[in-house]
């Protein structure tokens, strides 16, 4: 820019270098029509990676919608004729789907809540309060944050075999409510906030519960959004674990239970892909609506973690 | 004064072990103990009905020898592979995205998605897609000529087709988001200094770009290692049950097989200690070198 004004008020003083101003000019406009260019080449390698991102879904969706003698057919039709939505349906029936929403819904509410709640008091107490061994109970939380999943689960599942446990929802809800990565998170952030507002509260006579919960909180709003989100898709996209725990249909989560139809119904495709949808929409349209939120929780959660 | 004081400190510390309590509890009860308890079943000899049996380091020993192990060690090895190819992938995306682009949250919803659906629909929506005769891959490679593979039956094509799946989750995913967020913070000064020294786009990149997304990038790389040592179990658990011939199944699925299909439990807690130990290794090494490899401003 500054060049630019500079290039002008040579042009009013001296006539010679106008010729110069010229080949700016020239120069300028070539690299706006370069920039133009990368941009539609930018857009077009963009489209081109989309398009591969979306076809599988389209193929899903227009799988589902067909009779199950068209699956066969050859080249594929994408738009199925008849639309055949009593797929849906039959998917609906063929395992108990309602069934499968409910129990992920409320494992995922009560292992969110339970580790939103555990591990903002303990990142409280770590991030603010002093105690003798604070600091070394600290560090062995975050020794364990690298322990492989498999290590510890074979002692819980046989801990909960033993307490009778084993097919029930406390199996799916309890060991999930306690998490050292959620702690550690959430500690990194308090560290971060400042420290007037709680002393004002102290001052004013506030307990250390309410400044937790008064003044700590709210000021949290972000790193405890994130970890909701965070647990709450774990949660909900948990495999292993609800594999191992739970043998009745009627307590199985959306993952398990998709995949038990899957074993049912191993090859009609249409009936499967119907399913799948089913599981699949309203984490779509959950995520679709909340894109901006997912993103920064993402970056938050890296930065802070 | 000084009682006054002393007395809120000790309140302090009572508050801070009550806070920390319930959490604690789990910890103890779901973490700390069971790792004990796996490394002291990792000695022993239990199907669960009858009486455990100390075997000493006998398990240890038959995994060392179980040929088996080592296949499903290489078929983990072999899909982690992949790690680099999706960083990469995640990078140039991110590259692409970081510029001033009309309707750029609409690409990013779109290639989100597959990372947000992640899950055993998107395992059951690519089983479908590699069907050898009907599914949608081998129906467009028939249409250019090409006959393609019998993707999840083949011993030489089910990793790569797992390994495709997986890039297709990954380059829109997390780590594409994480490197967007870090070239946001590459000054802009910077490119301009080199643009006025002459660099082209190449050199800037390799002399600005890179360099400041190395934490990011040891970042992703280091927890992609190390989720890949347990990963790959609910692909191949629905896509392809660890075959053909064991050819997909991984570590992690060595374990679930071991432990809650033939109830070997001190084996697979042998196995997972295994896995534990070289995760280990990986962070200590991570913690020892890493800021060496690292380029911080």
């Amino acid at each position: 820019m500054s060049s630019m004004q500079n290039n002008e008020a040579q042009v009013i003083n001296r006539a010679p270098v106008r010729a110069n101003s010229d080949a700016y000019i020239r120069s300028r406009k070539r690299k706006l029509a370069r920039e133009r260019f990368l941009k539609t080449i930018t857009h077009l390698v963009l489209i081109i990676g989309g398009v591969s991102m979306i076809i599988p879904f389209l193929w899903m969706l227009s799988t589902s919608l067909k009779e199950p003698g068209a699956v066969f057919t050859f080249p594929p039709q994408w738009i199925p004729k008849p639309m055949m939505w009593e797929n849906y349906a039959r998917a609906w029936k063929a395992v108990p789907f309602g069934r499968f929403y409910l129990n992920s819904i409320f494992v995922a509410v009560c292992v969110t809540f339970g580790q939103v709640f555990t591990s903002s008091l303990a990142a409280y107490s770590f991030a603010r309060l002093h105690f003798p061994g604070r600091d070394k109970l600290f560090l062995c939380y975050l020794a364990t944050m690298m322990i492989p999943g498999s290590v510890t689960m074979i002692p819980v599942f046989i801990l909960l075999k033993t307490i009778g446990w084993i097919d029930t929802y406390w199996a799916l809800i309890v060991p999930g409510i306690f998490s050292a990565y959620g702690t550690f998170m959430l500690r990194q952030f308090f560290m971060g906030l400042p420290r007037d507002l709680e002393d004002a509260a102290k001052i004013d006579g506030c307990s250390l519960f309410g400044i937790y919960y008064r003044v700590i909180l709210p000021l949290s709003l972000p790193a405890l959004a994130t970890l909701t989100t965070f647990t709450f898709m774990g949660s909900w996209n948990s495999f292993m674990w609800p594999l191992i725990v739970i043998n009745s249909m009627e307590l199985k989560t959306l993952p398990v239970g998709l995949a038990s139809f899957q074993g049912l119904y191993t090859t009609d495709w249409t009936l499967l892909m119907a399913g799948s949808i089913i599981v699949l929409l309203p984490v779509l349209i959950v995520f679709i609506f909340n894109q901006r939120f997912f993103v920064k929780g993402i970056q938050l959660g890296a930065v802070k973690g | 004064m000084k009682r006054f004081f002393s007395r809120l400190a000790s309140n302090e510390s009572v508050a801070g072990y009550v806070f920390l309590l319930p959490n604690f509890l789990g910890f103890l009860l779901f973490t700390s103990l069971p790792v004990l308890a796996s490394l002291v079943l990792s000695f022993m000899d239990w199907d669960i009905l009858t009486p455990p049996k100390f075997v000493g380091i006998t398990n240890f020993i038959n995994l060392f020898h179980d040929k088996l192990f080592w296949q499903y060690v290489g078929n983990t090895v072999y899909l982690m592979a992949n790690i680099p190819l999706c960083m990469i992938g995640a990078l140039l995306v991110a590259l692409l995205m970081n510029q001033k682009l009309r309707g750029i949250v609409i690409y990013r919803t779109i290639y989100f998605l597959p990372s947000v659906c992640s899950g055993v629909a998107i395992c059951l929506l690519w089983r479908w897609l590699y069907n050898p005769d009907f599914g949608l891959i081998n129906t467009m490679l028939s249409q250019v000529g090409i006959q393609g593979p019998d993707w999840l039956s083949s011993t030489a094509w089910a990793k790569p087709a797992l390994m495709l799946m997986g890039l297709w989750g990954a380059v829109g995913g997390m780590n594409m988001i994480l490197y967007l967020a870090a070239l946001q913070g590459v000054p802009p000064e910077l490119y301009e200094a080199a643009e006025i020294d002459g660099a082209n786009a190449w050199q800037k990149f390799k002399a600005i770009t890179l360099p400041y997304l190395s934490p990011t990038t040891f970042f992703i790389g280091i927890m992609a290692v190390i989720s890949g040592f347990q990963g790959g179990f609910m692909s191949a658990f629905i896509m392809t049950g660890g075959g053909p011939a064991g050819s997909t199944t991984t570590i992690e699925y060595y374990i679930y097989n071991n432990a809650y299909q033939w109830f070997k439990m001190g084996y697979a807690a042998s196995i997972a200690w295994v896995l534990f130990i070289v995760v280990l290794l990986i962070t200590l090494f991570n913690w020892r070198f890493g800021g060496k490899l690292v380029q911080y401003n």
